[in-house]
């Protein structure tokens, strides 16, 4: 036997219908012996989106039987991955004013009711994801059925949207419209087993009985749709006000209007046209145009394209099966269970076998939040080895030493695995504030080592920094990218820097936030600025939850080894860390922790500063600044990514420099100036700013 | 046999024998095949997929992983085209692993095997009784509610009352006899009292706390993690402190009241896997591996069900004589303990000389096994008998134990109930 059997087979074979053929650009018509017509869409890429070429060809293809219907058209994907991904967001990026947005959506309204009008019953096989418009396209026909694992979602709300292809009136008439409404406000996706539940799909059946079940349908009256009660109380305004006016305040409290026009958009287009169709329609394309043009929605929008481009960083193949991990704390176990969670052999040593066994706990609990089965939860399990000898250190592809920050300890454990690892392994240092090249000086062989820079938790924050340093090789750090890639992660490549990217730019932040309760602010009150801001939470709650020890233990780094000012860590927050009280792990730093939140009053009454936001944020657009005049990152975008996937710098702000950019670098330059002149040279601009203006 | 190609034992390691408390322990019996199998992998130079064959020996199927063994291999990443079957030879089926692989290998067809042994008696099932079996089919097949109704008045009351699949596992089918009832019968025969059996329980424990402290069993014993959260390091129903008077006050377990048999001098029931890794020459060299011992020679033997015990003498000796070793050729003994009365009625065998010369066929008595040469770190009545995994593990022990003392030749053999013996000659390489 030479190769495995389903390589040969295949994984699967989709179901695409029979019967002579006819082309149509992304779409392929089929018509069998018993008068089905199957639509096929197959686009170029391995996935489909719902493009403005696509819906033009659709309308071809409905020209084409408009006259002579078939007893039944199927629409369906010929890509294996799923149905259609949405809608493509590049053409997004180029909309030029509302009224043009306004005419093209409309163009695309007509040929989805044209297929909706169709006069022969029309339904959707869907496998895999049926998204915003893959999603409303399939809502235009009369029945929907689904192969197990498929699911149904409208993100549009995380690029500030909301559908625009008629989703919120088609979705709102098939399903119980509040979920309909939940659906649309919170981008949450429904999977095979909940859509049956909420009555987006009719039946669900595997793959190799798609034909059967399509020609069962030949003759069925019903056109399978049924709206209970529930939705025709919905078609009262009353009604509609009372559960708009519920939905208003769950989305301001995580989505506040100032910051995420969409969803509140949504609830008022629901509750000012819910039940009339036609004024739905043209509200909701009118509501789409507005939207699309905010800076908002272009500011998510880069975000998406932000995430795409960090992805193409770790292009290719790893080369990394196996991953041995140094250190059973609560990094090295976050990413040896991430690892195996994500398919890779891993094995995980430390000294002693109590934290190796509270990883494998703790893995099982992550395998479970990241919704896998009990099969692949074993799975993972079995793949991830607690190896209190080490066996699995001297045949890794990929070592990952993830000890205690001690540099001593650090560089005698390089220097210890570098004797016993595989020659051609990659070794990477998790740490995040020792420089690589005195790490490196112990090594031997240094090009095949550099940093990874993983965030707490591992399972939540996406970003990984990979750290070079003077001697890595480019194919030890392209093989690193590619290996964060291919855990499901985003890798931003960064030099070596006190502190890489995120962690100087961040700092700065946390610092500040500390001096002010220094000068007697309240925490609360300060926290609320920069959510105010758009943060996702504020730095005082940041810094508990990191841990004040190991922010003081980056503070200190950045003092030691930057040229720029950084402040003192200012006595309360020393004492507080002597008494014990260290942040969340401790139960109390800053605030007090309970269940995992901290207790916040309102806050004291006092009228913040003027410059309260700006002495938070702008230190974070200086240290920006100073990272990429000083080459940390290669440019600006990768900078903003990185601190929106690891600190969730307001996305809809595009990022710390986006945001320089929108507001005027001037104007920022100016505001700094200020700020050094009222509270110290600490704020004094970095040189690099010079070239930006 | 020179003309056959050699068998050579290249490493194997075993979980901790976990003491059942009941209740289901952490593990099943794939669990446990998976817990050893992996770091044994992990410390050799060979690719997951580069054997051609896995064997598990397991008494105990549990329902949902029918062939345990081929189940085992999938986890263990050792590759779709990996056969893998499982092996049933009740308490010798983790030696019949290592035996199959051994004949494999010999004559030609299979270059590099996988060979062990798995239990996790604390999973055994509880057997519903015949009468509820037939009940609950009757309900299943029932037409409307007003039949089932009806039929609740046929339930009785010890339809509830599950018979334990394990008790009945132990219990011999042919004789009614339970495996405590054959070792009664033993000590006996062969004139065992209640005070030697002690004695030789109480050594058991000491040896195998002594081999625990030394650290003599790192890396024979690879600790197991289950998910929440636990680590288990060592075969836990060691009693360092076990005395005479602590085991003279226990009461006999099998015939009350004037039985010998008593918990403290039985095998103790465990859960537990053991795996061996077994090569031909040609695979030896071609993955650079370091063979620990070479297998010269195994055999069964059967006897009377309700003798069971005497297995080991049968198959040991008949191997012996076959190979024109004396008993002074063997350096070091492993036989498995499934009670104390009954190893010492094997021993006191070896010294009769009408059992000799009448069962064994040899001209004058075999002689006296010096104890310092026999399970010289302990045994079952201390770490624990998972029935299918038993036999692996002492045929494990015995290269682990010669390998540190630097003995050259050893037997591993065992009593299987249902009245067989099993037995394997190993030399060091």
């Amino acid at each position: 036997m030479t190769k495995p059997v389903l390589s040969v087979i295949g994984e699967m074979k989709l179901e695409l219908g029979s019967g002579e053929e006819t082309a149509f650009g992304n779409w392929r018509l089929r018509q069998d012996a018993d008068r089905i017509a199957w639509a096929i869409l197959d686009g170029k890429g391995s996935t489909n989106t719902l493009s403005e070429a696509v819906l033009t060809d659709l309308s071809k293809l409905l020209d084409a039987i408009e006259s002579q219907p078939p007893k039944l058209l199927v629409l369906r994907s010929a890509k294996p991955g799923g149905f259609v991904a949405g809608a493509d967001i590049s053409e997004f990026r180029d909309a030029k004013d509302e009224a043009s947005v306004a005419d093209r959506l409309r163009e695309g309204h007509g040929v989805i009711d044209r297929l909706e009008a169709l006069k022969c019953p029309t339904v959707a096989v869907i496998h895999g994801y049926a998204l915003g418009g893959g999603f409303e396209l399939a809502l235009a026909c009369d029945r929907r059925i689904a192969i197990e694992g498929a699911w149904f979602g409208f993100p549009e709300v995380r690029l500030g949207l909301h559908p625009g292809l008629g989703g919120t009136f088609r979705l709102s008439e098939l399903i119980d419209p509040t979920e309909a409404m939940t659906m649309m406000l919170t981008g949450k996706s429904a999977h095979t087993k909940k859509a049956r539940q909420l009555g987006i799909i009719e039946a669900v059946v595997e793959e190799r009985h798609v034909r059967a079940a399509v020609q069962a349908l030949l003759g069925k009256d019903d056109d399978g749709s049924k709206r209970g009660l529930k939705a025709a109380i919905f078609d009262m305004g009353p009604a509609r006000k009372l559960a708009a006016n519920r939905m208003r305040s769950q989305t301001e409290a995580k989505a506040p209007q100032e910051h995420y026009p969409a969803p509140h958009a949504l609830i008022d287009l629901w509750e000012t046209h819910g039940g009339d169709r036609d004024a739905m329609q043209e509200a909701e394309i009118k509501s789409f145009a507005r939207l699309l043009m905010s800076d908002t929605a272009q500011n998510l929008i880069r975000v998406f394209f932000l995430r795409e481009a960090l992805k193409k960083n770790g292009v290719g193949k790893s080369g990394i099966e196996t991953v041995h991990v140094v250190g059973a704390g609560t990094m090295g176990a976050e990413i040896a269970a991430w690892c195996a969670i994500k398919g890779l052999r891993v094995t995980i040593s430390d000294i002693k076998l109590e934290p190796l066994a509270k990883a494998v706990k703790d893995a099982a609990s992550t395998a479970r939040d990241a919704h896998l089965s009990d099969i692949e939860i074993r799975d993972a399990l079995d793949r991830m080895m607690p190896d209190p000898r080490e066996y699995g250190l001297a045949n890794a592809d990929l070592i990952i030493e993830a000890a205690p920050e001690k540099p001593e300890l650090k560089r005698d454990l390089l220097t210890s695995i570098e004797a016993r690892a595989r020659k051609d392994a990659i070794i990477a240092t998790n740490t995040s504030s020792l420089e690589l090249d005195g790490l490196a000086a112990v090594m031997k062989k240094s090009g095949r080592f550099a940093g990874l820079h993983f965030f707490n938790p591992v399972s939540k924050l996406d970003l990984v920094e990979v750290v070079s340093h003077d001697k890595a090789t480019r194919k030890t750090l392209s093989q690193l990218n590619a290996f964060v890639t291919a855990i499901g992660h985003l890798p931003a490549p960064v030099k070596s820097y006190p502190g890489f990217l995120v962690n100087r730019v961040l700092t700065p932040y946390l610092l500040e936030a500390a001096l002010m309760v220094d000068e007697g602010i309240d925490p609360v009150q300060i926290d609320r600025a920069a959510e105010e801001f758009g943060m996702p939470m504020g730095p005082l709650e940041v810094a508990d939850r990191v841990g004040l020890d190991i922010c003081l233990h980056v503070a200190d780094s950045l003092r030691d080894n930057l040229d720029t000012p950084i402040p003192d860590v200012p006595d309360w927050m020393a004492k507080r860390m002597e008494s014990g009280r260290l942040g969340v792990k401790s139960g109390e730093g800053i605030y007090a922790w309970e269940d995992g939140k901290p207790k916040k009053g309102k806050g004291g009454n006092h009228p913040l500063p003027k410059d309260a936001q700006d002495r938070l944020i702008l230190p974070m657009l200086n240290a920006a600044v100073e990272c990429l005049r000083k080459d940390v990152v290669a440019d600006a975008d990768t900078l903003d990514a990185a601190m929106i996937f690891a600190t969730g710098f307001a996305p809809f702000r595009g990022g710390p420099m986006h945001y320089a950019r929108q507001r005027g670098i001037n104007d920022v330059v100016s505001a700094l100036m200020e700020l050094a002149e009222s509270h110290g040279p600490r704020f004094a601009p970095d040189l690099g700013w010079k070239d930006l203006g | 046999m020179s003309d056959h190609r050699p068998v050579y034992i290249v490493d194997g390691a075993r979980t901790p024998f976990l003491k059942v408390r009941g209740g289901p322990g952490p593990f099943t019996p794939v669990d446990l095949a998976v817990q050893c199998g992996r770091p044994l992998l992990a410390r050799q130079p060979l690719a997951r997929n580069a054997f051609d064959l896995v064997i598990l020996g397991c008494v105990n199927v549990i329902a949902d992983e029918m062939n345990p063994a081929r189940v085992a291999a999938l986890r263990l990443g050792m590759g779709e085209d990996t056969v893998a079957f499982t092996v049933q030879i009740n308490c010798g089926s983790g030696m019949q692993s290592i035996d199959t692989a051994y004949r494999y290998i010999r004559d030609g067809s299979a270059n590099l095997v996988l060979a062990g042994g798995a239990e996790a008696l604390s999973h055994a099932p509880l057997v519903l009784r015949k009468g509820a079996v037939e009940w609950y089919a009757g309900m299943a097949r029932a037409k409307g509610s007003i039949e089932r109704v009806s039929m609740m008045t046929d339930v009785k009351a010890d339809f509830f009352k599950p018979v334990i699949g394990l008790e009945r596992g132990l219990t011999d089918p042919i004789t009614d006899l339970n495996m405590g009832q054959t070792a009664e019968i033993l000590a006996h025969r062969f004139d065992i009292s209640r005070e030697k059996a002690d004695r030789y329980a109480m050594e058991s424990h000491h040896r195998l706390a002594n081999a625990q402290e030394q650290g003599w069993l790192d890396g024979e014993v690879e600790p197991a993690f289950d998910r929440d959260g636990t680590a288990y390091d060592k075969d836990d129903g060691v009693r360092p402190d076990s005395s005479m008077e602590s085991l003279a006050k226990l009461s006999p377990a099998f015939e009350k009241p004037y039985g010998k048999v008593t918990p403290g001098n039985s095998s103790q029931i465990t859960d537990g896997a053991s795996w061996l890794i077994l090569a031909s020459e040609d695979a030896v060299k071609q993955h650079g591996l370091k063979p620990l011992a070479v297998i010269r020679d195994s055999q069964w033997s059967a006897l009377d069900p309700s003798v069971m015990g005497l297995g080991p003498v049968l198959c040991s000796t008949e191997m012996m004589t076959r190979n024109a070793l004396t008993r002074e050729q063997i350096d070091l003994w492993e036989i498995n303990e499934a009670f104390a009365a009954q190893v010492l009625a094997c021993l006191a065998a070896w010294e009769d000389e009408t059992f000799c010369r009448e069962v064994l066929d040899l001209p004058e008595a075999f002689g006296a096994i010096n104890r310092d040469s026999l399970n010289v770190d302990g045994g079952a009545v201390a770490l624990g008998h998972p029935v299918g995994t038993s036999g692996n593990r002492i045929v494990l022990h015995l290269v682990q134990a010669m390998s540190r003392l630097g003995k050259k030749r050893g037997i591993a053999t065992e009593c299987i109930g249902g009245g067989l013996g099993g037995a394997m000659l190993v030399e060091m390489t």
